[in-house]
C-alpha cells in the first residue's frame, strides 16, 4: 500500500451566520494514497469546497483530525501553516487567481518568492519548466488578459506545480471552462498523475470525474458514496474524439 | 522571505499601477517640495535681514549717563553721575564678553571747504569705533590711536559732506576743509552707508580723534557723552550687556537692585530680534501651510493604500494561499507605501530645490536652501509613509486565506 498522503478523521465544520448555524462538513472521514487521483462530487451546498479549502489550509476545521503527509495540521500556528501551503500543496481555483498585468512567468514565480530556499536564478529555471510542462512555453511574457480561459488556467497549474507539492488541490478547474479546454486541463492532470503526482480536484460534472481514478461523492456535508472507476477516460482520446476546432468557429 | 524578494515583489506591484503610483506620489512630491522652497524663503528672507542689521552693527551696545532726579524732578541726560573715560577703558579691560570699546564725543558743527560751507554732525572717536560699527573707508586712512589720543587735527569726510563741500563724486583725501574755524586735514573718505536703521543719513557726519573734538570743539576734559562697545559675537551680546551693567554699577557705587542707574545701556539687537521675529513668523506659518500639505500627501498615501488592499484582498488571498505568511503581506504593503513617499520625497526635494532656485533667478526674491531642511522633509515624508502606511498593511496582513479569496 502507498503512503498515506492525506488522512481526515471526523472533520466537521460550522459556520456561524450571526444567530445562524451552518454545518457545512458533517464529520468527514477520508484517505487518500500517495498516486491517487480521486475527485470529490457533489451538489452545490454539499459540502466539497468548504472540504477542499481545509485541506488546502486555507481554513481551519471546527472539529476532527487532519494529517497532511503525517503532519497535523490542528498544531500549527499561521505562519507554519503558510509553510506548509508554500511547501506541500499546490491549489488550482476554479476563477485562476492570476494577478493581472502580471506575465505568465512572473504568477509562475510567485510561490518560490515566498521560499527562501530558491535563488533567483533557480526560480526563473524553474517557473519556465513549468510552463513548458502545461505547455504555455512560448506564452511566458503574456499576461492573463492576453490568454483564452484554458491557457490561464493551465499558468494556473504551473504555479500550484512549482513548488513541487505533495498533492495538487484543485477545486473546481473546469468550472469555468468549455469542453475542449476542460479536457485539455484534465489531460494535464492525468500526465502529473502518471508521473506520480497525487491530485484531488472537486467538480460537480460527471463526466470530469471519469477522469480520475477514484470518485467520493459528498451530500449534506457527508460521504454519501465511494466509488472506484471502472472504464477511466482518457483525456487524450477524448480530445482526439471532439469536432475538430475549426467547427467550433461559426 | 529576503528582503530583495520583498522589493522586487513591492516594485512589481507599484509598477503594475503605474498612474496611480505617480498620482498618489504627487502628493508627496508637492508637500515635500512646497516645505523646502518655504523654508529656503524664509531662511533667505531672515539671513537677508541679517546681513542689514549687522551692516548697521548689530552687536553694538551703547552706553549713555543717566538722568539725574532731585526732589522728583528729572534733569537732561547727562546732568547727574558722570561718564568718565576710565569707564570706557575699564569697559575694555574687565568685560570679557566685550571685543571694542570707543568712547565717543558728538557736537554739530559748521564746516567750511573754499567757498562751501555745511552744518553736520562731527563725532569724535577712537579707531576702534570704526570696528564697532562696521565703517570702512573708501579712500585714504582712518586715523590711529595716537592721533585719537593726542588731538590730532585730522578727520575722514561722509559722502554727503563731500557732496555739498567738494562737489559728488570729488575725492578731497590731502585737502583742508575748517570746523569752527579750526582747519583739519582731510585724510580719508567714508564709504557710503545709506540710511541707518532710524532712516537719517549716515553718509552726513565727519569723524575726528576723540581728543579734538572733545577738547577742541566741545571744550570738555572728562566728562564722556557716550561709550560705544561690540561684543565678541551676537550670541554674547546678552553676557557683554551683564558684564558692562555690573562693572558700571560697581564702579558708580549703586546696588545691583537699583532700578534707576546712573547711565542706561542700549542695545541693537532688539530691532533684529524684532525684524527676525517678524520673518520667523512668516516662515513658521509658511512652512505649517507647507507642513499641512505634507500630512494631506501621507493622508493621500494611506487611502491609496486602503483602496489598495480592497481591490487586491483577492490578491492577498492568493499570496497567502501559494504560503506567504502574514509579516510578508504586512511588509509588501508596508513597502509599498514607504516606496511611494520615499520615491515622492525624493522627487519632491529636486522639485523644491529647483522652485528655490527659480524664485532667485526669476524673481530675485532671497533665497537658501538649507541641507536641514532637505533632511526634515526627507525624513518626514518617510514617517509618513511608514505611520500612513502601516494601518492598511496590517489590515492587509490579518486577513484570513479563505476570506480574502472569496472577497468579490
Amino acid at each position: 500500500m502507498e503512503k498515506i498522503i492525506i488522512s481526515v478523521r471526523s472533520l466537521t465544520k460550522v459556520y456561524e451566520m450571526g444567530e445562524v448555524k451552518v454545518h457545512a462538513l458533517r464529520g468527514i472521514d477520508l484517505d487518500m494514497h500517495e498516486g491517487e487521483f480521486t475527485a470529490i462530487m457533489g451538489a452545490s451546498g454539499s459540502g466539497k469546497s468548504t472540504f477542499m479549502n481545509i485541506l488546502g489550509c486555507l481554513d481551519l476545521p471546527t472539529s476532527g483530525d487532519y494529517f497532511l503527509d503525517e503532519v497535523d495540521v490542528k498544531t500549527l500556528n499561521r505562519d507554519q501553516l503558510a509553510h506548509l501551503r508554500n511547501r506541500k500543496i499546490g491549489f488550482v481555483f476554479q476563477t485562476y487567481n492570476l494577478l493581472p498585468r502580471t506575465t505568465a512567468l512572473e504568477n509562475v514565480e510567485l510561490p518560490l518568492f515566498y521560499n527562501r530556499e530558491v535563488n533567483k536564478k533557480e526560480r526563473l529555471e524553474r517557473a519556465a519548466n513549468v510552463l513548458e510542462m502545461v505547455g504555455i512555453g512560448d506564452r511566458m511574457m503574456h499576461f492573463p488578459s492576453q490568454l483564452s480561459g484554458g491557457q490561464q488556467q493551465r499558468v494556473a497549474i504551473a504555479r500550484a506545480l512549482i513548488n513541487d507539492p505533495v498533492i495538487m488541490l484543485a477545486d473546481e478547474p473546469t468550472g469555468n471552462l468549455d469542453t475542449r479546454a476542460s479536457f485539455e486541463v484534465m489531460d494535464i492532470f492525468q500526465k502529473l498523475n502518471e508521473k506520480g503526482i497525487t491530485i484531488c480536484l472537486v467538480t460537480h460534472e460527471p463526466d470530469i470525474s471519469q477522469f480520475a481514478s477514484r470518485n467520493v461523492m459528498f451530500r449534506d456535508g457527508k460521504i454519501h458514496r465511494e466509488v472506484t472507476v471502472e472504464n477511466r477516460k482518457n483525456a487524450v482520446v477524448e480530445l482526439s474524439n471532439l469536432p475538430s476546432e475549426d467547427d467550433d468557429y461559426e | 522571505m529576503n528582503y530583495l524578494n520583498l522589493f522586487v515583489i513591492a516594485y512589481r506591484s507599484l509598477n503594475r499601477n503605474k498612474v496611480r503610483s505617480f498620482l498618489t506620489m504627487l502628493g508627496m512630491i508637492i508637500g515635500v517640495a512646497s516645505v523646502i522652497a518655504m523654508l529656503a524663503l524664509g531662511q533667505g528672507s531672515r539671513n537677508s535681514i541679517k546681513q542689514q542689521i549687522s551692516g548697521l552693527g548689530s552687536n553694538v551696545l551703547m552706553v549713555f549717563p543717566g538722568a539725574s532726579y532731585r526732589g522728583g524732578v528729572a534733569s537732561a541726560a547727562g546732568t547727574g553721575q558722570r561718564l568718565v573715560l576710565d569707564d570706557a577703558w575699564a569697559i575694555r579691560d574687565e568685560c570679557p564678553s566685550v571685543k571694542y570699546v570707543s568712547p565717543v564725543a558728538r557736537t554739530s558743527a559748521q564746516v567750511i571747504a573754499g567757498a562751501n560751507n555745511w552744518n553736520t554732525q562731527i563725532y569724535g572717536i577712537y579707531p576702534e569705533y570704526f570696528n564697532i560699527r562696521n565703517l570702512q573707508v573708501e579712500s585714504g586712512d582712518l586715523f590711529t590711536d595716537e592721533d585719537a589720543r593726542r588731538g590730532t587735527k585730522v578727520c575722514i569726510l561722509g559722502k554727503t559732506v563731500i557732496t555739498n563741500l567738494f562737489g559728488e563724486g570729488a575725492d578731497p583725501v590731502g585737502q583742508r576743509v575748517r570746523i569752527r574755524n579750526i582747519p583739519f586735514r582731510v585724510i580719508g573718505v567714508m564709504k557710503a552707508k545709506g540710511q541707518s536703521g532710524m532712516g537719517s543719513d549716515e553718509d552726513d557726519v565727519i569723524y575726528a580723534p576723540f581728543q579734538t573734538v572733545q577738547r577742541r570743539l566741545r571744550g570738555q576734559t572728562t566728562r564722556v557723552q557716550q561709550i560705544y562697545a561690540s561684543a565678541v559675537s551676537e550670541d554674547a551680546m546678552t553676557q557683554a550687556q551683564t558684564e558692562i551693567d555690573n562693572l558700571l554699577r560697581q564702579r558708580k557705587h549703586v546696588a545691583k537692585n537699583d532700578e534707576e542707574p546712573p547711565f542706561r545701556l542700549r542695545n541693537q539687537q532688539e530691532i533684529l530680534d524684532m525684524l527676525t521675529s517678524t520673518s520667523d513668523t512668516m516662515v513658521a506659518l509658511l512652512a505649517s501651510i507647507a507642513a499641512i500639505s505634507l500630512i494631506v500627501g501621507g493622508i493621500g498615501i494611506m487611502n491609496i493604500m486602503f483602496v489598495s488592499v480592497t481591490e487586491r484582498t483577492r490578491e492577498i488571498g492568493l499570496r497567502m494561499a501559494v504560503g506567504a505568511r502574514s509579516r510578508d503581506i504586512l511588509r509588501q504593503f508596508l513597502l509599498e507605501a514607504i516606496l511611494l513617499s520615499v520615491i515622492g520625497g525624493l522627487l519632491g526635494v529636486v522639485l523644491g530645490v529647483a522652485a528655490s532656485h527659480l524664485f532667485v533667478t526669476m524673481l530675485g526674491w532671497p533665497v537658501s536652501v538649507t541641507s536641514y531642511s532637505i533632511f526634515l522633509a526627507f525624513i518626514f515624508s518617510a514617517m509618513v509613509g511608514i505611520f500612513f502606511g502601516w494601518y492598511p498593511a496590517r489590515k492587509a496582513a490579518r486577513l484570513i486565506p479563505m476570506d480574502a479569496l472569496r472577497y468579490e
